[in-house]
């Protein structure tokens, strides 16, 4: 089982291979490609996620006193983005994710590459990932 | 003909990258950019000028008052008004809008009607039904047509005895449809009503005489044509103006102040409390000379050939799809690509330094009714060139094959 602080280390690595933003660009629609699609009925108004410009929505649940989320995006940018965030917190113990520290992401270089309305966006996923293991933590 | 490198010449901010890319700014109807002339007159006012308007004998305050009501009179010949009294100074169009709904809420009662359109911008929606959530008055609303215009029949249909005011805008911010407002405006003093037309993206783009327009209120903002932010305009026919109670109380509004009663000024002052955004005010006017001087129908003639020049060029790019396809357009191409969301497009072009606008735009009835989470939004000022159509149509192709 990786964890979280090994995950994070892949995915800064993944990045250093990239030169420019564009390569950067087209892996982050890669993985929105790639990203496991979310079950048609979580795909509902309650877990759209506020504060995004585009529609995100998010489910989490416990399996094996671990959290599993599924998301989908109708920007397939903002996929690549939130499939990072599940690849690093997804199946971990509530507790972890609730410490998790998420500072790869500024070590990739994804905010600078949002503008501030677009970073906002970035931080209510993140924050909606830790609500979801607050509420599950017991 | 118009010189458009010297023009370009007057933008300093034209000159910078973004990303390191040159500057392709076509997010002219979100705001436009500046020229140098009115940069330095807001700094210029800052470094001999500054001095309070309308209120002090000294010579400072003397020479702000005067340049500040020079800009009023600049905006009444610019306009076509028929008093420098009738041209109110706000924030902003929105600002303007609000003024006339908060006044309108004790002029109307249950039963009467406000006319306003599918298309308008959040800020000529707002502003009326809190109006009318307070006054008892209902909200009608003109449909669209498939083609991104106003479905005149309705309109007809909706104008009644009971309607007390039309607003509706010149020119759509999001689809760009420039609307028959002399034919609104006709139509609906025949019955009687009022009419308020937000102007913000036709003030620079089309040719405006108030007196032959005829309308009872017209708003537009300084930032959209080449001025200052936090400058507006109200304009509003004396006699309208005179029956809609002030808007904000203070300073400078006022004939005499006693605490067993309050009478206001005249026109203008009374719809100006407090001290104005004078710097701005007074750089509004370089701005106005800017427009004047190249001439808004050379201008708008420009603007038509890069519309047309941007359209066949966009079509040409499989799976587009043009929201707002009359053929009376302003310079504004509103679009989506066939599988893609406008967001990530924004974001890639982007990269490439092109400015668009992404999103619903303020006006999500207008997203409903095509039923679409937004667009992608090109807009056109007068500084731009076929060769940075040409820069944003390669970026929006790169785009696509990215992320197709």
């Amino acid at each position: 089982m990786e964890t979280i602080k090994n995950i994070q280390a892949e995915i800064i690595e993944d990045f250093e291979m990239f030169d420019d933003w564009m390569q950067k660009y087209e892996f982050l629609i890669d993985l929105g490609k790639e990203l496991a699609p979310i079950e048609e009925q979580y795909k509902i108004e309650d877990n759209l996620i506020k504060g995004c410009q585009s529609r995100v929505w998010l489910h989490a649940e416990k399996q094996d006193g671990k959290i599993v989320y599924t998301a989908d995006s109708d920007a397939i940018m903002t996929k690549g983005i939130i499939a990072i965030l599940i690849r690093v917190l997804s199946k971990q113990t509530p507790s972890e994710i609730i410490s998790a520290d998420l500072s790869f992401i500024d070590t990739i270089g994804l905010k600078e590459q949002l503008s501030a309305t677009r970073a906002n966006g970035l931080v209510s996923m993140i924050k909606k990932m830790k609500l979801y293991a607050l509420a599950y933590q017991n | 003909m118009l010189d458009i490198n010297k023009i370009r010449a007057q933008f300093p901010i034209l000159n910078r990258k973004v990303n390191g890319k040159e500057l392709v700014y076509f997010d002219n109807g979100a705001t436009t950019q500046k020229p140098q002339a009115v940069i330095d007159a807001e700094a210029n006012y800052y470094s001999n000028e500054n001095a309070n308007v309308h209120r002090g004998v000294h010579f400072l305050s003397g020479l702000a008052t005067d340049k500040f009501e020079e800009t009023r009179n600049t905006i009444q010949a610019f306009i076509g008004a028929k008093h420098n009294h009738e041209i109110i100074f706000t924030k902003g169009t929105t600002d303007s809008i609000n003024l006339v709904a908060n006044g309108f809420r004790t002029l109307l009662n249950k039963g009467d009607e406000i006319i306003i359109s599918e298309m308008e911008h959040h800020s000529n929606i707002v502003p009326w039904q809190m109006c009318c959530e307070i006054s008892g008055a209902t909200l009608k609303v003109i449909p669209l047509l498939n083609n991104g215009s106003l479905d005149m029949d309705s309109f007809e249909k909706l104008l009644s005895e009971n309607t007390k005011l039309v607003a509706v805008s010149h020119v759509s911010n999001a689809l760009g449809t420039i609307n028959p407002i002399e034919i609104i405006i006709e139509k609906a003093h025949a019955k009687g009503a009022q009419v308020m037309i937000d102007g913000a993206q036709a003030a620079s783009h089309i040719v405006l005489d108030m007196q032959k327009l005829n309308p009872d209120f017209y708003c537009f903002s300084a930032h959209k044509m080449f001025g200052p932010t936090g400058v507006g305009v109200l304009y509003g026919k004396e006699d309208s103006l005179n029956a809609l109670p002030p808007y904000q109380g203070g300073g400078e509004m006022i004939k005499e102040v006693n605490f067993s009663g309050t009478s206001y000024a005249c026109l203008p002052h009374k719809f100006e409390a407090g001290t104005p955004n004078i710097a701005g005010v007074i750089a509004f006017k370089a701005a106005i000379d800017f427009i004047t001087e190249l001439g808004v129908e050379t201008i708008a003639k420009y603007e038509d050939e890069l519309l047309q020049y941007a359209t066949s060029e966009i079509l040409k790019i499989e799976g587009v799809k043009i929201f707002g396809t009359t053929k009376n357009k302003s310079g504004i191409i509103s679009f989506n690509i066939d599988g893609l969301h406008p967001y990530d497009i924004g974001m890639i072009v982007d990269k490439l330094g092109v400015a668009i606008r992404t999103g619903h735009h303020c006006t999500q009835p207008i997203m409903q009714k095509f039923n679409i989470p937004g667009t992608a939004r090109i807009s056109i000022a007068v500084y731009n060139t076929k060769a940075e159509v040409d820069v944003c149509i390669n970026a929006i192709k790169k785009a696509k094959q990215m992320l197709s």
